[in-house]
């Protein structure tokens, strides 16, 4: 095993690594009050780790070049895609964060902890272990140490009951989800006698035992329960709800971005000589999940809970992609992926820069009656954003949905994607819903608060890529997301 | 001969004491009896030959049980002043327990020079005998080929103790509770902090 190569290839790793481990110095001794220049050190530590992917993405990289540690770690085109999102996400989540812990939303607080920045850190560390692994160990100390700080993140405003609330209940369902992962990665171990992706993928080869079966259903179990798909999406909602509202923006994007990742590799990867078994069971939480989003999204009066139901739904769009089970397929849920995070995070973002004078934020629908008076820039953005979630065409949320729906139907899987077309109409509705009470209500109270510069230029940015003006992005998203697909089906 | 004898000796107590352990009244003797179960089940595994996982069943489990014992103590309503009162009734069975665990550390460590049991196989062949013993085997894959797992693991466990502390810890805020100065309250004398009064009868006093 040579060393120096393997830490060349994990090199944006390590330097998260070291940045955690001295802007958490930094955070004991400084205190709180140094929240916010460790958060600033933070972004620019993960734009550098972004930096750094940028040769490999350009050129794309697979092949045996790309193993680090004699096979545990997989640093190829696809997760240099991923990864690059999850920075980027990650950097959105440190970006809004100041402005609202220092609020009076953040409750009786009203400080921002120094440990943030340094929990978004280690998260965005692990969510990067994740996507680039190529060893079921690899695999699970990743999306532990993902969803470690994630918990501590849902409940860092500790003298608020609804993040206590969500924090625990995330940790208790996680915990059992991990367990179900752990359960199923142990069976495949014990029938295939190896933990690497490659000697899973060989034991598996040819007629399937029962046993090696029950193994591939509690990895993909526990996988959907990480990315929130039907049926294991209940506890979406309440921690999206009870999370204080930068880890919720943050919770729907980064760790979406490496779950869904880190399930298309294994699903292609490992389970990839045996399609026919994982195939119908990724299509079913597909479908499932448009369904359930868009039906449990109708009757929420909360704006998080709404979006975390358009956040199951959308998942249920990304696993489409990946139930078609090709090389298109996997493209088309990348270019998706892309695109929901910048609308995810722009609806989140619009959302945290709604508040009433005493600094408190609007949550319920009621909230945002008449805002096209209020705030029109908002609300235009916030158009903008429901639009292109609703997959209405000038917007880039309808090329997402139509690339998807082409790479489904070019498969010859007709009959699925009409159901999920079918299903999108569903959930237009409160999409629509949303915009109609913002332009054709009676404005309720008076919408003010200032929003800092931060929030503007996010909001500006995801505006704009997610506008028509995003088709300028598309050739070359088409291009690097190619390339990623082109490298998860790979083969020496 | 020595290692069928130990086998079954450690294999009837794990068994009987994981049962004492469901069965006793009282929880701090559950606890005691778990003690024992770990212990015997270090013990087998000494018998087979794996001795590394023999020292961490008796350090991470018997060490946490005992920590486990502790929390047992405090969170539940026990009588200490009974509890020392039985001491002298329990003393026999202590020593009795005190002797079954001598006798058990004598036999493991006989069993254990005689060599290690026989493992089977599934297609009932005798497993080879690794040349390394396993703390070095272990070692070698931990802190060679597995170094990268080793390490995030660490990490794994460094946020775990961020998120204890940022969810519990209280900074204590300023100016609520002075803190003790030793030298200053050495350094002050009766006449700073008294006064004598000699006051008139039915007057009381000034202070």
């Amino acid at each position: 095993m040579d060393f120096a190569a393997s830490f060349a290839l994990i090199a944006p790793e390590l330097l998260l690594t070291g940045a955690g481990l001295v802007l958490l110095l930094v955070a004991a001794w400084g205190g709180d009050k140094s929240a916010r220049p460790i958060a600033i050190a933070a972004a620019a530590v993960l734009f550098g780790a972004g930096i750094m992917l940028v040769p490999g993405l350009h050129f794309g990289v697979d092949g045996p070049a790309t193993l680090a540690f004699g096979g545990l770690i997989k640093v190829d085109s696809f997760a240099l895609f991923a990864k690059a999102l999850i920075y980027l996400a990650a950097i959105g989540a440190l970006m809004i964060a100041h402005a609202f812990f220092t609020s009076a939303a953040a409750g009786t607080e009203r400080v921002m902890r120094a440990e943030y920045p340094v929990l978004i850190l280690f998260a965005a560390l692990g969510m990067s272990i994740m996507v680039s692994a190529n060893d079921f160990m690899t695999l699970y100390l990743g999306l532990e140490l993902n969803s470690l700080s994630a918990y501590v993140l849902a409940a860092i405003l500790r003298r608020d009951t609804r993040s206590g609330e969500a924090g625990l209940k995330y940790f208790v369902l996680g915990a059992l989800a991990s367990g179900i992962l752990l359960y199923g990665m142990s069976l495949l171990y014990g029938f295939t006698g190896g933990t690497g992706f490659a000697a899973v993928r060989a034991g598996l080869t040819g007629e399937m035992g029962t046993g090696a079966l029950f193994g591939v259903i509690f990895v993909l179990s526990g996988l959907a329960f990480k990315i929130s798909a039907v049926p294991f999406h209940m506890w979406t909602p309440d921690v999206y709800e009870g999370a204080p509202t930068p880890v919720t923006a943050f919770f729907a994007t980064a760790p979406k971005v490496a779950a869904v990742a880190l399930t298309a590799r294994v699903v292609f990867e490992v389970f990839g000589a045996q399609v026919d078994a994982w195939q119908q069971i990724v299509m079913f939480m597909a479908l499932a999940s448009i369904i359930f989003g868009a039906l449990g999204a109708i009757g929420q009066e909360n704006l998080k809970r709404l979006l975390a139901y358009s956040s199951i739904n959308n998942v249920g769009f990304i696993l489409l992609g990946l139930a078609v089970a090709n090389q298109d397929g996997a493209s088309a849920m990348l270019v998706y992926l892309f695109i929901y995070v910048a609308m995810s995070l722009g609806s989140f973002v619009a959302l945290l820069m709604l508040r009433d004078e005493d600094g408190a934020l609007f949550e319920t629908f009621a909230d945002i009656r008449g805002l096209s008076v209020t705030r029109p820039l908002i609300a235009w953005a916030l158009l903008v954003f429901m639009f292109s979630l609703a997959g209405i065409p000038p917007l880039l949320g309808f090329y997402a949905k139509f690339v998807i729906f082409q790479a489904t139907v070019e498969a010859g899987l007709v009959a699925f994607g009409a159901i999920a077309i079918a299903a999108s109409v569903i959930g237009a509705f409160y999409y629509i819903k949303f915009v109609k009470v913002m332009f054709f209500d009676e404005p309720a109270g008076v919408v003010t608060g200032k929003s800092g510069a931060a929030h503007w230029v996010l909001l500006a940015l995801t505006a704009a890529i997610v506008s028509p003006l995003g088709y300028l992005l598309t050739p070359s998203l088409t291009d690097l997301a190619d390339k990623a697909a082109a490298s998860l089906f790979f083969v020496p | 001969m020595i290692q069928a004898i130990a086998f079954y000796f450690f294999a009837t107590i794990v068994v009987a004491s994981a049962v004492m352990v469901i069965m006793a009244k009282n929880p701090v003797h559950s606890v005691l009896w778990l003690i024992m179960t770990f212990f015997n089940a270090a013990g087998l595994m000494v018998l087979v030959g794996a001795e590394f996982i023999a020292m961490l069943l008796v350090i991470v489990y018997v060490g946490a049980v005992a920590v486990l014992f502790l929390f047992v103590v405090m969170m539940l309503d026990i009588d200490f002043a009974e509890m020392r009162a039985g001491f002298s009734r329990n003393a026999p069975l202590g020593l009795v327990i005190a002797a079954i665990l001598l006798a058990e550390l004598l036999l493991a460590v006989g069993a254990y020079n005689a060599g290690g049991i026989q493992l089977g196989s599934a297609d009932g062949s005798a497993m080879q005998a690794a040349d390394t013993s396993n703390i070095e085997a272990i070692g070698a894959l931990l802190y060679g080929r597995y170094i990268v797992l080793f390490e995030i693991a660490g990490i794994i466990l460094l946020v775990a103790m961020i998120g204890a502390i940022v969810l519990t810890f209280q900074p204590p805020k300023p100016g609520a509770r002075a803190r003790q100065d030793v030298g200053k309250q050495v350094r002050r004398r009766p006449e700073d902090a008294t006064v004598m009064k000699n006051p008139e009868i039915g007057q009381g006093v000034e202070l």
